[in-house]
C-alpha cells in the first residue's frame, strides 16, 4: 500500500538521500555550536579517528568482539526461547508460571542486574554473552509466544477434518503459521542484542564496542566515541535489513505484514 | 426423489451439548435427533446462538458432545474422518500455500503423492473453474475464489458427507448466489450428502431437499420443512409461488426464535 502525499512523486531513495543529507547538515551545524561541538566533532575527524583505533590496533578487536557477544547471546537466546515459547503456547501450567516472569524481568534494564551476574560468572566473554542471552530470551519468548497462541484455530480445524494428526499439524500448520512471528522475534532480539552491548561490555570486557565507549568517555575523546556509536547503528541497520529481506522472501505470503 | 431407497448416513440420536462458562452452564443443544439420508442435501436455519454451528462440529468430530451420539454409516463418530469434509465460513486456507498446494494438503495426509495427488486436484480446481489460479497464494484471491478453493480442497479427498459451515456468509449477493448455482451444479452430479448451515432463508431454500428449523437457546429441532421444488433450480425459482410460501413460511418460524434470543 502506497501512502499518499505532497511528496508521492519523490521517489524512495531520493527520499533517503534528503533525509541523509538533512542529518549531516545538522550534525555540521551542532559541530560549530561552540556548546555542543565537543560532543559532536565533524565529519572528517569523527571518521579520521577510524585510524587513530587501528593505530592503537584496537579497531578491529572491538568489533570482532562485539559480534562475538551479540551473535552468541542472539543465538543462544534463540535456541532458548524457541522451545520455551512453544512449551508456553501448548501447556498452560509452564505458562500461567514463566509468563509473569518474563514480563517481570523484561522491564528491568539490563545494566541493573550485570553486577550480580559477574559475581557469578566472573568477568570476561561469558557474563557477556548471558546478558546478551537473557535479555534476548525474553524478547523472543514473548514474541513467538504472542504468535503461536494468536495462530488461527480454523486452520487446525481444517487440517484435521483433511486427516492431520497431532504431528502433521505441527510441522504442516502451526510451524509455518508461527513462521512469521519467529522472523518478527529474531527481529527484534537481534535488536536488542546489539541496544545491550554497552551494558553486557561493563562486565570487565577487554575489549569491544561497549566497553571502548566507557573507556574513552575516562579521557573525553569524544571523536571515536562518536565513531562507535555510528558503527554500533550502521551493524544494526543492516542486520535489520538482512532480516527484513529474508522475511519477504519466506513468509511472503502474509495478508498483512506489521511492526 | 419418491419411491427411492434410501440409506442413513448420518444418524444424530438424542444429542445435547453443554458449555460450561464464568456464568455457569449454559445448554447449547438439548436432545437433537436427526436422520440424515444418503445424497440428502439438508439445510440448518435458526438465530445466531442457536447452537447450529455446535451441532456441525459435533458431526464433523471436532466437538464432543455431552451426551448423546452421532453416527456415520453406522459407526459412531469418535474424532474427525476423511469421510467428512468441513468448509468453514472463514474460508481456512493456508495462506503459505499455493491454491494447488492447498487442495493437495489432505490428498498428500493421505499418502497420495506426486503426479496422482496433482491430477485429483487438478480435476476439482476446474470443477471450481480456478485453473489460472494455480500457483496464487490466497491472499491473492478474492472472498468467492477463496471459497472455491475451500471446496475443491474438501471434495478433493472425497468425503461422503459435506458439512459447510454458513459458507457464503462472508460473501457479497452476486457472488453468494453464484456460488450457490455452483455448488448446486456440483451436488447434482456428484450427489454428496450435504448438511448446509446459513442464516439466510432463501439459500436454505433454494438448495435444500429438507430445511431444518432451529429454536433459540437450547437449541432444539423445531421443524423440519420439506422442500419438494424440483431440481434443477435456478435464481428464477426464487419468484414461484411455492417458494414464496415456503419463504413465508420458514422466515416467520426463524423470527420468532429471533425474538426468543431477544427477550
Amino acid at each position: 500500500m502506497k501512502e499518499k502525499s505532497k511528496g508521492g512523486k519523490i521517489p524512495n531513495k531520493v527520499w533517503l538521500l534528503i533525509s541523509f543529507l538533512t542529518a549531516m547538515i545538522l550534525w555540521y551545524l551542532l559541530s560549530l555550536n561552540p556548546k555542543t561541538a565537543r560532543s559532536f566533532p565533524n565529519i572528517v575527524v569523527t571518521f579520521g579517528a577510524v585510524k587513530t583505533m587501528i593505530g592503537r590496533g584496537v579497531f578491529w578487536k572491538d568489533i570482532q568482539s562485539s559480534l562475538i557477544s551479540v551473535s552468541a547471546g542472539f543465538v543462544l537466546g534463540f535456541i532458548l526461547s524457541l522451545p520455551t515459547a512453544i512449551l508456553m503456547a501448548w501447556y498452560r501450567p509452564v505458562r500461567n508460571i514463566i509468563e509473569p516472569w518474563i514480563q517481570f524481568v523484561r522491564n528491568i534494564p539490563p545494566l541493573a542486574y550485570v553486577p550480580l551476574i559477574v559475581i557469578s560468572a566472573g568477568v570476561g566473554r561469558k557474563p557477556q554473552i548471558i546478558v546478551i542471552t537473557i535479555a534476548t530470551f525474553l524478547i523472543m519468548t514473548i514474541t513467538i509466544y504472542q504468535g503461536v497462541i494468536n495462530i488461527d484455530e480454523t486452520l487446525i480445524k481444517a487440517a484435521r477434518v483433511l486427516g492431520a494428526t497431532d504431528k502433521d499439524i505441527f510441522l504442516k500448520v502451526i510451524a509455518p503459521a508461527t513462521l512469521p512471528f519467529i522472523m518478527t522475534a529474531v527481529r527484534l532480539g537481534a535488536s536488542v542484542a546489539l541496544t545491550t552491548l554497552i551494558a553486557a561490555e561493563s562486565t570487565g570486557a577487554v575489549a569491544g564496542l561497549g566497553m571502548r565507549i566507557r573507556s574513552l568517555n575516562n579521557s573525553f575523546e569524544s571523536e571515536p566515541m562518536l565513531l562507535y556509536i555510528i558503527i554500533i547503528g550502521i551493524i544494526g541497520i543492516t542486520v535489520e535489513k538482512v532480516i527484513k529481506l529474508l522475511e519477504r522472501k519466506l513468509t511472503g505470503w502474509q495478508e498483512k505484514r506489521e511492526i | 426423489m419418491a419411491g427411492e431407497e434410501r440409506n442413513i448416513k448420518v444418524k444424530i440420536d438424542n444429542v445435547k451439548k453443554i458449555y460450561n462458562s464464568r456464568n455457569g452452564e449454559m445448554i447449547a443443544l438439548n436432545g437433537v435427533s436427526l436422520d440424515i439420508y444418503e445424497n440428502e442435501f439438508i439445510c440448518v436455519v435458526g438465530p445466531s446462538g442457536c447452537g447450529k454451528s455446535t451441532l456441525l462440529n459435533i458431526i464433523a468430530g471436532l466437538l464432543e458432545p455431552s451426551s448423546g451420539k452421532v453416527y456415520c454409516d453406522g459407526k459412531e463418530v469418535v474424532g474427525t474422518g476423511t469421510e467428512r469434509g468441513v468448509v468453514f465460513q472463514q474460508y481456512a486456507l493456508f495462506p503459505w500455500m499455493t491454491v494447488k498446494k492447498n487442495v493437495m494438503f489432505g490428498l498428500n495426509l493421505q499418502g497420495i503423492k506426486g503426479a496422482e495427488a496433482e491430477e485429483k486436484a487438478m480435476k476439482y480446481i476446474k470443477m471450481v473453474q480456478l485453473e489460472d489460479f494455480l500457483d496464487h497464494y490466497p491472499k491473492e484471491l478474492s472472498g468467492g475464489m477463496k471459497q472455491r478453493v475451500a471446496i475443491a480442497r474438501a471434495y478433493a479427498v472425497n468425503p461422503s458427507v459435506l458439512l459447510m459451515d454458513e459458507p457464503f456468509g462472508a460473501l457479497d449477493a452476486q457472488t453468494r448466489t453464484q456460488l450457490q448455482s455452483e455448488l448446486l451444479e456440483t451436488w447434482e452430479k456428484e450427489r454428496k450428502t450435504c448438511f448446509f448451515i446459513t442464516h439466510d432463508v432463501d439459500e436454505a431454500i433454494i438448495l435444500a431437499q429438507k430445511v431444518i428449523i432451529m429454536s433459540a437457546r437450547p437449541g432444539r429441532i423445531k421443524e423440519i420443512v420439506d422442500i419438494n421444488i424440483p431440481y434443477p433450480r435456478t435464481q428464477e425459482t426464487k419468484m414461484a409461488p411455492e417458494f414464496l410460501e415456503l419463504k413465508n413460511h420458514i422466515w416467520s418460524q426463524v423470527y420468532q426464535e429471533y425474538l426468543e434470543v431477544r427477550k
